[in-house]
């Protein structure tokens, strides 16, 4: 059993998450954790799923999340020793006798205090989930009251994972029968690669 | 350009993507949809009893013809009746397109009358589905939707149609293009794998042909047969492979599994290689997996890279088209009818020590006899629709098909009361063909509601129920494995005579009890010119063998006495 992160390309549509958290809990997958956000381009969503599992439960996860329609790419990025980051709030209990000692934890972990009041010290802090779970180690005798964490969010270190151009496709016209629909070939050949990124427009450009 | 409805260019749609059936049922949210069909000229609507009945009849008409089948129905209650249709399609990989009234989006997430969640509820047996929310997006995701559901791996694609998006109003234009990112049914047929399994093929020992039906669905029967011919090799299918090659072949081992051959599942745990052909080993076909097949090196040709390594380590993966890859393999591949004698000759001992058998003496009317008598009275040709239970299993021992696309039935999902609908669908799609539909008392009695629609649409199905008084599969299991307690599984003093049953809904119906009424009993509904019932009321107590119970390795086969 290893852990794994994920990074899942998707189209921005409502219910892809619901569809992605729907395929783990039917097929009997455990997320240990799931962030998810647009990417630069405004279609694309990118979600970092984070599992546990052998390689063949791994192989399955991925091969269904391909199956999806709105999933564009899906890849292991464990492998490469990815830039890995969580980022936590806590809410820990203070007094003034203690505060300092607090401080020093803080400090060393390089986290942030963004809030005092007179019983409790809310701390900001971000890395990977080791240091995290240290830090959440050494502040757990001074009486957790909130933790909230983002979940991990990763990127692979030097390849990039980009969505590929959209495809176009003439609806396999001899399958339906439909003589209203026009033939690949006039369209410039059996190529159903289409370079035009413009989504729905009428871009004749094919390759 | 013209600006039309939501509703009008929903109809448009369906005529310009080449539909001419629709299965359905109206209802409220759907109304301005079904206002359009009134009018429409080239879609023929067939209107059911419950819309269950709709989705297993787009399904069967898919099945039998290999185009989408297409149902119209409302939201609510509609949309979730057809909740047990699309799994079943779902679980077959059988292109149904779903359309589903809905609330109007406003209402959407208020529980407004009849408002259902479908999209959420259909979302892990759909291969995909769409909500509706502008009349802009009509004409594309419909085109979208046939395309999901036609291509790759077959599967049904709901869409969910608001009323208020029906009535709204734009230009239509019929996208000649659609661009899609993330959906890539077409793969490159990696050559490099399709040489290193013909090696595999061209030294193996013990090969077998493990054929299902993706093998059907990528219309790729005629390359299987040369593959076979050209090589030697024997040939078993799953239930949803039944037809793909011809049963009364010598290479031909019948069907595997649960209740396959003996002989087929001895060639399958005994080989060296194993070739799955458009198969995902089901565990009604491996038995206990951890010892199935285990000398053997699998070849795995499948268009679902997820089916791939699932359940079965496989050798040699290729990823593709069925058709397409045969294609390419057949020119690899040797004849090794010399160096697969002793083999040969093994399974040969097989089949005669173990063939497919029944009492043929027995004074009660067995069901395989009956089936045995409608296979040969239909020269094994006709288009077999069946329900789930004991007669689907001993349909597909023993109909022995012929033909690709004629044995239609609720394989993955086991779904009663799939086969008088599907049969429904399978004839509209097939009108020269003979279609039957062998079915239980049990499984019969789920859905017979739809005798109406074969009666008003003329359509001229012939039904054959095999009355055994049980839910007969259920009652096997209990004799069995659970001490002959027959709970909840004995229906015979329940049961309606449902040949009368048949009258009252106008349909032509013969009742037989005596075997040597039988063949005449078929004889008359199968040249009866409309839709036909024959009641055959037969012998209760009797179990479906051979059988590897669950759990059992695949050669650990319990046969009759």
């Amino acid at each position: 059993m290893k852990k794994h992160t994920i990074s899942v390309l998707v189209e921005n549509h409502p219910g892809v998450l619901a569809r992605v958290a729907g395929l783990f809990s039917a097929r009997g997958f455990n997320i240990d954790s799931l962030a998810v956000g647009e990417t630069h381009d405004p279609e694309v969503s990118r979600m970092t799923i984070s599992v546990t599992g052998d390689e063949k439960v791994l192989e399955q996860i991925m091969k269904q999340l391909d199956k999806l329609i709105d999933v564009i790419t899906v890849v292991d990025i464990s492998k490469g020793n990815p830039i890995e980051r969580e980022l936590v709030l806590i809410k820990v209990s203070a007094n003034p006798q203690n505060r300092n000692d607090i401080m020093q934890i803080v400090n060393t972990f390089r986290a942030k205090v963004v809030d005092v009041s007179p019983d409790s010290l809310t701390v900001e802090v971000t890395g990977t989930e080791s240091k995290i779970d240290a830090m959440l180690e050494l502040l757990r005798p001074f009486e957790l009251r909130e933790v909230v964490r983002t979940g991990l969010i990763a990127l692979a270190r030097r390849t990039e994972l980009a969505p590929p151009p959209k495809h176009a496709d003439e609806l396999n016209a001899k399958k339906l029968k439909g003589k209203q629909i026009s033939s690949a070939k006039k369209h410039g050949g059996s190529a159903m690669l289409c370079v035009g990124k413009k989504s729905k427009g009428k871009s004749k450009k094919s390759k | 350009m013209a600006k039309m409805t939501g509703a009008q260019i929903m109809v448009k749609c369906l005529e310009m993507l080449g539909v001419e059936y629709v299965f359905g049922l109206p209802g409220g949210v759907i109304l301005p949809t079904f206002d359009v069909l009134y009018d429409s000229k080239k879609l023929k609507f067939i209107l059911v009893r419950h819309e269950q009945g709709a989705t297993h009849m787009a399904d069967g008409y898919a099945r039998a013809t290999g185009r989408p089948g297409v149902c119209l129905v409302t939201s609510g209650p509609g949309a979730t009746n057809t909740v047990t249709g699309l799994a079943t399609a779902y679980m077959d990989s059988s292109p149904v397109i779903c359309i589903t009234g809905q609330v109007p989006t406003h209402a959407i997430g208020m529980d407004a009358f009849q408002e259902a969640d479908i999209v959420g509820i259909t979302r892990p047996i759909t291969k995909h589905n769409f909500l509706l929310k502008d009349v802009k997006d009509i004409a594309r995701v419909m085109r979208e939707a046939f395309y999901i559901a036609t291509t790759g791996r077959p599967g049904p694609v709901l869409v969910d149609f608001p009323v208020d998006v029906s009535r709204a109003i734009t230009e239509f234009e019929f996208p000649e293009r659609i661009y899609m990112r993330a959906y890539r049914p077409s793969r490159e047929i990696d050559m490099e794998q399709i040489k290193k399994a013909a090696e595999a093929i061209n030294k193996s020992k013990r090969p077998c042909l493990y054929v299902g039906g993706g093998t059907i669905a990528s219309d790729a029967s005629k390359e299987l047969r040369e593959f076979v011919e050209k090589t030697g090799i024997p040939v078993t299918t799953t239930i949803l492979g039944l037809g793909a090659f011809p049963e009364d072949h010598p290479l031909s081992l019948r069907m595997l599994g649960m209740h396959g051959s003996a002989y087929a599942n001895y060639t399958v745990q005994r080989s060296d290689l194993l070739i799955s052909v458009g198969a995902r080993f089901d565990d009604r076909v491996t038995g206990n997996i951890s010892k199935f097949a285990p000398d053997a090196k699998v070849v795995h040709i499948d268009i679902d890279p997820s089916s791939i390594s699932k359940t079965v380590r496989v050798d040699y993966p290729i990823l593709g088209d069925i058709k397409p890859v045969l294609r390419e393999l057949i020119p690899l591949v040797k004849n090794r009818r010399q160096a697969i004698k002793p083999w040969m000759k093994q399974i040969q001992e097989w089949k005669k020590k173990h063939p497919l058998r029944y009492n043929q003496d027995d004074s009660e009317i067995r069901q395989e006899y009956v089936i045995d008598q409608i296979g040969k009275l239909t020269d094994h040709k006709a288009v077999v629709v069946t329900g789930v239970g004991q007669h689907q299993m001993w349909t597909a021992q023993w109909y022995q098909f012929s033909e690709p696309r004629t044995m239609i039935t609720s394989g993955g999902l086991g779904t009663m009361g799939f086969g008088l609908p599907a049969a429904i669908g399978a004839q509209i799609g097939r009108p020269e063909k003979t279609v039957v539909c062998i079915d239980g008392d049990g499984s019969f009695h789920m859905t017979l509601a739809e005798l109406t629609t074969a009666k008003y649409y003329k359509i001229p199905v012939k039904i054959v129920v095999l009355d055994n008084g049980y839910f007969g599969m259920v009652r096997q299991w209990q004799e069995l494995f659970y001490n002959r307690r027959y709970s909840a599984s004995v229906l015979s003093l329940l049961n309606p005579d449902f040949s009368e049953v048949a009258k009252a809904f106008g349909i032509y119906s013969v009742q037989v009890r005596k075997k040597e009424d039988v063949v005449a009993g078929l004889k008359k509904i199968l040249s009866h010119k409309g839709p036909a019932l024959l009641h055959v009321l037969v012998k209760g107590e009797q179990n479906v063998f051979p059988m590897v119970p669950a759990g059992n390795a695949l050669d650990q086969i319990m046969d009759m006495a």
